[in-house]
């Protein structure tokens, strides 16, 4: 019987043969943490070792409330900055950079049959270029950083299989939401997700960061793309260390395979207030909302922020909504910029944010009031998750996102391309 | 055994109900973290929980944010155990690594009701209520040892000989 890249991987790392189901000692090749750092010095101080253990291994990105929004998180903030210089971690980003997932990638980490994990769950990103990535908690995070060691049960795989090709207006937020929608938010719990099939080298390397990013959104623990060209190309430049490619035997065992067709695919919409409450956006069509936020580490990516552009060109914003636009990093706002997208978004009447996560966790900069309504390219729809309880979220893709902004209520986008 | 009141749930009760984002990065305090368990999912939860109560609830119980809050506050409350058909993967282990009892047991999730008055058997793996019985799903030997040093702490200082 052979084995998944999941089996692989981590079979590697243990130096021996395993299979799901088996629980496997290793030592990650990355450990990420981001604003959430300030609460792990605190569990890692409680350990009483002096120094974390492997320094170089550790990744520590500024993005939750960035930059501070108040004295408490100026005050986390600090203390994260100081425990980075006494530690003498290298790898710590400060608050200019972006969001974590987006800036990990683009640093070079994310790379073929790297084990990384990180004390945030939407960690599951980096499975865009292969690599076996999981989310943990604080204090897991912390006896890492004493101890470079975790346990992890080899979870078994659900492969999902792509084939045809996105019709105009339709997307990879689409496809995931549909899969979501279909199969219910616990369908992947503790299973890796293997998104494949003939139609898997048309996601490009960002959409491919969607999938796997909300991959999390029905329990996945780990979810991946094989790598491929579109993976080496991505990461050709920007690799921070020697990777292998690890890819799945032909006759590895899977819990169950799925199979999607993108060519009869249409715009998507998680509807309040679970991720799985997924609808065609023309049976919500018509919904007057108050807010479109268009960014974060689901749909913050160039072609992102090209697709909002393309249908915002030349246009204006309804007077009855508000639009914020979140550029997932630095070199996202910087591309976008040069290319004129923000220009393009920010004529058509949309804010322009910091890069961050804004107010995907409902932190800071743009949260909603009772009875309001948002339509968000984010990644997550719980009730009261963007502030008043109150409050609604509908989740799709930027295209829908934008061109609802435009009518000022809800709207499928395929009427703009 | 011990014994407690419980109070029951839907599916899918995610972390941002249990703990709201907006106090995640805010509120570092166990006890305070206790004030807000589950405001966004029944407001009379924080003030009423008694120690020793119950949570039940359906499948994927904790799905969401990574946020480990959404079990420090519930062992702050004083609940000594949420009983679930299933629990999403991250809490699970934030759960145990800090000492929350999460027990799978779906006839239990389907046959108590909020108010029921229930006996938890840990070392027996049974949960009593009113002359029921129900056997909940054994935890896996490789957690055991974390939970009985107290959680992941004092397990890894064990380990560390610190």
């Amino acid at each position: 019987m052979g084995k998944t890249l999941t089996e692989k991987i981590l079979g590697r790392k243990a130096g021996r043969e395993v299979s799901a189901g088996e629980v496997v000692t290793v030592s990650p090749d990355y450990y990420l943490s981001h604003d959430n750092s300030a609460a792990i010095i605190g569990e890692f101080k409680k350990l009483g070792v002096a120094r974390v253990r492997a320094p170089e291994k550790i990744v520590i990105i500024l993005d939750h409330i960035v930059p501070a929004a108040d004295e408490k998180y100026a005050q986390n903030h600090k203390a994260i900055r100081e425990f980075a210089a006494a530690q003498a971690i290298p790898n710590f980003f400060d608050i200019q950079h972006g969001v974590c997932h987006q800036v990990l990638s683009e640093e070079g980490f994310a790379l073929p049959g790297k084990v990384i994990v990180g004390s945030d769950s939407h960690t599951t990103t980096y499975g865009a270029f292969g690599a076996f990535a999981a989310g943990i908690g604080r204090t897991e995070t912390a006896s890492i950083w004493a101890t470079d060691e975790i346990w992890l049960r080899v979870p078994e795989t659900l492969k999902v299989e792509f084939s045809g090709k996105f019709q105009a207006g339709v997307y990879a937020k689409d496809a995931i939401l549909k899969i979501i929608g279909d199969n219910g938010a616990d369908r992947a719990n503790y299973e890796a997700v293997e998104f494949s099939g003939p139609a898997a080298g048309v996601f490009s390397a960002a959409s491919r960061m969607t999938m796997a990013n909300m991959a999390a959104e029905m329990g996945a623990k780990n979810a991946y793309f094989e790598p491929d060209a579109v993976t080496l190309d991505w990461v050709k430049g920007r690799a921070k260390s020697e990777y292998e490619v690890v890819r799945s035997d032909a006759d590895a065992a899977y819990e169950a395979t799925l199979k999607y067709d993108l060519s009869s695919l249409e715009p998507q919409m998680a509807c309040p207030h679970t991720v799985d409450n997924v609808k065609p956006v023309r049976e919500v069509e018509g919904k007057p909302f108050h807010q479109a936020l268009i960014g974060t580490c689901t749909n913050g990516r160039l072609e992102d922020l090209e697709a909002a552009a393309k249908i915002l060109k030349g246009r204006r914003i309804h007077a009855s909504v508000r639009a914020l636009v979140l550029p997932a990093s630095r070199v996202v706002y910087l591309d976008a910029l040069r290319q004129g997208l923000l220009e393009i978004l920010s004529e058509a009447g949309c804010v322009i944010l910091n890069p961050g996560c804004g107010p995907c966790l409902g932190a800071h900069e743009g949260l909603l009031a009772a009875g309001e309504v948002v339509v968000s390219t984010s990644n997550r729809n719980f009730r009261g998750r963007m502030g008043n309880r109150d409050s609604e979220i509908y989740l799709a893709s930027p295209a829908t996102a934008a061109a609802s902004a435009l009518e000022g209520k809800i709207t499928d986008p395929r009427k703009y391309t | 055994m011990s014994k407690g009141c419980v109070w029951k749930y839907a599916d899918d009760v995610n972390t941002d109900v249990i703990f709201p984002g907006r106090y995640t990065y805010r509120i570092m305090e166990p006890a305070e973290m206790a004030k807000h368990a589950l405001e966004d999912l029944d407001p009379e939860f924080a003030k009423n929980v008694k120690p020793g109560d119950v949570i039940i609830a359906g499948k994927n119980f904790g799905c969401g944010s990574s946020r480990e809050q959404a079990a420090a506050c519930l062992r702050a409350a004083g609940v000594q155990a949420v009983i679930a058909k299933s629990f999403a993967r991250i809490y699970f282990r934030n759960a145990i690594n800090l000492g929350l009892a999460v027990l799978q047991c779906a006839e239990a999730s389907d046959a108590l009701r909020t108010g029921d008055e229930v006996d938890i058997d840990f070392a027996g793996g049974k949960i009593i209520s009113g002359g029921r019985v129900f056997k909940f799903f054994p935890l896996p030997a490789s957690v055991i040892g974390i939970i009985e040093a107290g959680g992941l702490i004092e397990y890894t200082k064990k380990r560390l000989g610190t």
